[in-house]
């Protein structure tokens, strides 16, 4: 584990980038770490997508995979690889602060 | 980090359920990492992709040791119904969607899908015998060019 200093806040982060404690997050954070993924500016939808991933993880201590956020989010698949083409769930867990989902489909 | 996969093509030759699940997850699961991945269905994986067959893809009951049933009994009429039946049970209880879902899930990832052209002629089936989300009917030089600079995984 090691400190990265993101939008000037130093935070705790995995050897793959994504925060270790949720708690150490805010809004600049998200918007530096979905510049470094190449997404530039951060709209509403993807908003949309950051708050419920964060939501979830909240409830449920994880986040949820592609499908699932298709079917709870409110935003259809198709949609969700035009916000984050490197993958939905991955990024937008670790835009969103928390760990990367583990599921399978 | 260490080296990445960047793009796949994965091949789902069999049209058993057992043999048709395992592509598309790995399909679907490049997808969710990002990495580019088309799917090739050829010989009777082409019962996955066509429309009127994908709702009734069955569990091997004979011949499938996996099942650890005796093969003399996995002959006996509508045994391989059953053995579907309770395979699909469990896989809804575990959130796994069914095929059709899964096909459209697939396709709305934005991975490739399409049929092997032999295959395709030998079964007599054409472009609209297919699922739409199929994107065409390639020949084996043409599945060799669109996986060009990726892995390749038969199933």
């Amino acid at each position: 584990m090691t400190v990265d200093t993101i939008a000037g806040t130093p935070v705790d982060v995995n050897e793959d980038g994504f925060l270790t404690d949720a708690s150490q997050w805010n809004e600049e954070i998200a918007v530096e770490l979905a510049r470094r993924e190449g997404i530039d500016p951060l709209t509403d939808r993807h908003w949309e997508v950051i708050r419920f991933m964060r939501a979830q993880y909240e409830a449920k201590g994880t986040g949820p995979t592609v499908r699932v956020l298709g079917k709870t989010s409110g935003v259809p698949v198709k949609e969700l690889y035009q916000l984050f083409p490197k993958g939905p769930a991955k990024l937008a867990a670790k835009i969103a602060g928390i760990p990367k989902p583990r599921g399978c489909i | 980090m260490g080296d990445t996969i960047e793009k796949v093509s994965i091949i789902i030759s069999k049209g058993s359920l057992e043999g048709i699940y395992p592509g598309l997850i790995l399909a679907n699961g490049a997808r969710a990492e990002g990495i580019e991945a088309n799917l090739f269905f050829t010989f009777f994986g082409l019962d996955a992709i066509h429309a009127k067959r994908l709702e009734h893809i069955k569990v091997a009951a004979v011949g499938n040791p996996g099942m650890h049933m005796a093969s003399l009994v996995g002959v006996l009429p509508g045994m391989s119904a059953i053995a579907t039946h309770m395979m699909e049970r469990k896989m809804e209880a575990f959130d796994i969607p069914g095929i059709p879902e899964f096909m459209e899930l697939i396709g709305d990832t934005g991975c490739g899908l399409y049929a092997c052209k032999a295959s395709a002629d030998l079964f007599g089936f054409v472009e609209g015998d297919f699922i739409e989300q199929v994107q065409g009917i390639l020949t084996v030089g043409e599945f060799y060019g669109l996986a060009a600079g990726g892995e390749i995984i038969f199933t």
